[in-house]
């Protein structure tokens, strides 16, 4: 299997204010693959999956230097459509935000906006979207009941299906377990394991065991900048910065 | 031995003298707390004994003869509602749609906290100045006379803070990963308000438009300035109409009918009544729902 490139960053600088929060980040995501980012709190790996669907636009003194290509458009330049982009680019938040409306129509939101409006369509994306992301079983009966009435680990999953459903090609995905307990994060994890067949994934992660689990590159930040980026075997195997080491082993972070 | 018990005698008295200083005030303020209960029933319990008894289903279905001392009130409870509608439908749109522009679009500048000053300046403005400035401006200048348009018009200048206000607080605590989860699927950010912000602070917005019209239902010097006090079934928004607070207010202060006052006044407080117990009802949900969330 050929290894693609599907976002390439190229010397990414990003400011908040005069606060420089990325520094000259370059880095491949590799076509279905799980890109983990790992790093100590506040060096900048959240921002930085915040750049790859421009959500940082919302920031307003945030300046971004440098490129972001997807499949080879320069996300920042003028030809690309924020609109197709965010599609194209899905998220998934660190504390499950499904809107206060029922669970079809969390699913059924995106589509929607994009205009779709034929019920039948969207019924059929709305149990493809769940069953992609593991939920269909669970929730196929209640259907019509207000999402805030799942439990943490399910509204986290109906968010996995809502991104589904615009069929993005990407995730990205900001310590999408960190609010759920062991057995909701397992779910999680392992549906990434199937979802990596059809998307590409970045998650930004603070646990170390999660990152060696579920994936199959790591990038170690710290200060804003990209320590090391490799496969993630050989970061947790046998790093090749003193930094990244100390990080993995605990000795700070 | 002694001493030690002498010592702890002392201070249980300082406890009790203590305890006896927090019973008081404790008293105190449950008193002052039962206090506007007592006001809210007497007052209830006052109009409620003197006016029942003069309310049959004629009264709300004749139209009132005599300057008011016979008939009915049917004439002043369409135009109460009439006006009300009419108030509501004005500032309805501008409020929210002003709320939306204060909290979802304009950046912390100078013209917004003016804006926000002028909303508080405008709801703290006596009622009077609003009649006074309807009068002038929608009854004579503009035309309109004596009007439910005049009066409806007015009204919504009055409410429009209320609404305003509320809507905005309503807005705020709409959470904001709510805003970027809709944005993050590529919606943009008018479909991100209208279908995501909004239908998650519509209780809010509710409660605001009923203390709204609880307000309008009851303001009187405003109304008989721009609506006048005709005894007519309002036809249409050209007319001039008489509400119920207006219609009271005419009854006791030329001594017409005693009767027919307190009438006036009962249907008046359960208008009143029900429309409070419908925004305490909505706000308890809304709070319910934004529990919830959290």
């Amino acid at each position: 299997m050929v290894n693609r490139t599907k976002i390439k960053v190229n010397s990414l600088n990003l400011f908040y204010g005069d606060f420089q929060a990325l520094i000259d980040i370059n880095m491949d995501i590799i076509e279905n693959k799980v890109t983990a980012l790992i790093g100590p709190s506040g060096c900048g790996k959240s921002t930085f999956l915040r750049t790859l669907n421009r959500m940082n636009d919302l920031i307003v003194n945030a300046r971004i230097e440098g490129k972001v290509l997807l499949d080879e458009l320069d996300i920042y330049s003028e030809k690309c459509d924020l609109i197709q982009l965010r599609k194209s680019v899905g998220m998934v938040f660190q504390k499950p935000n499904p809107f206060p409306k029922t669970v079809y129509e969390n699913v059924a939101y995106g589509p929607r906006i994009h205009g779709i409006k034929e019920k039948s369509k969207l019924d059929e994306i709305v149990e493809k979207s769940l069953r992609g992301a593991a939920l269909w079983d669970e929730v196929k009966d209640r259907l019509n009941r207000p999402a805030l009435g799942l439990s943490g680990g399910q509204q986290q999953r109906l968010c996995i299906a809502r991104c589904l459903a615009v069929e993005p090609d990407v995730l990205l995905m900001d310590e999408p377990t960190s609010a759920l307990d062991p057995i909701s994060t397992l779910k999680i994890e392992d549906l990434l394991e199937e979802l990596k067949k059809n998307y590409t994934i970045v998650i930004v992660t603070h646990n170390m065991q999660q990152a060696g689990r579920v994936s199959d590159y790591t990038s170690f930040f710290l200060n804003g900048e990209i320590i090391e980026t490799d496969l993630t075997d050989n970061i947790f195997s046998k790093p090749r910065d003193k930094r990244t080491e100390d990080y993995i082993t605990g000795r700070f972070g | 031995m002694v001493e030690m018990g002498m010592s702890k005698i002392i201070t249980t008295n300082k406890k009790m003298k203590i305890n006896i200083k927090e019973k008081l005030w404790y008293f105190f303020i449950y008193l002052s707390a039962l206090f506007t209960l007592i006001a809210l029933l007497s007052i209830i319990g006052y109009i409620l004994m003197n006016g029942a008894k003069h309310i049959h289903w004629e009264f709300f279905v004749k139209e009132p003869s005599s300057m008011g001392r016979e008939g009915g009130i049917f004439s002043i409870i369409v135009g109460t509602l009439y006006l009300t509608l009419v108030s509501i439908v004005i500032a309805t749109p501008i409020g929210v749609a002003g709320a939306i522009y204060l909290t979802e679009y304009a950046k912390e500048n100078r013209l917004v906290r003016i804006i926000r000053f002028g909303t508080e300046t405008l709801a703290g403005i006596p009622s009077i100045i609003f009649g006074l400035f309807g009068f002038v401006f929608f009854v004579v200048f503009l035309g309109f006379r004596w009007s439910i348009l005049s009066g409806g018009l007015t009204l919504a200048m009055m409410i429009l803070p209320t609404l305003l206000r509320a809507t905005e607080e309503s807005l705020k605590t709409v959470p904001q990963s709510y805003r970027e989860g809709s944005l993050a699927l590529g919606a943009t950010k008018w479909q991100t308000i209208m279908k995501v912000v909004l239908p998650s602070s519509v209780s809010g917005i509710l409660t605001g438009l009923i203390l709204g019209i609880g307000r309008a239902v009851g303001e009187t010097a405003a109304v008989m300035l721009t609506a006048g006090s005709s005894l007519g079934l309002p036809k249409s928004i050209m007319d001039p109409a008489r509400t119920m607070s207006v219609h009271l207010y005419l009854l006791a202060s030329e001594g017409l009918s005693k009767e027919k006052t307190f009438a006036t006044a009962t249907v008046l407080v359960i208008f009143v009544v029900i429309i409070n117990c419908f925004a305490n009802i909505l706000a308890n949900k809304y709070m319910k729902k934004t529990k919830v969330e959290s």
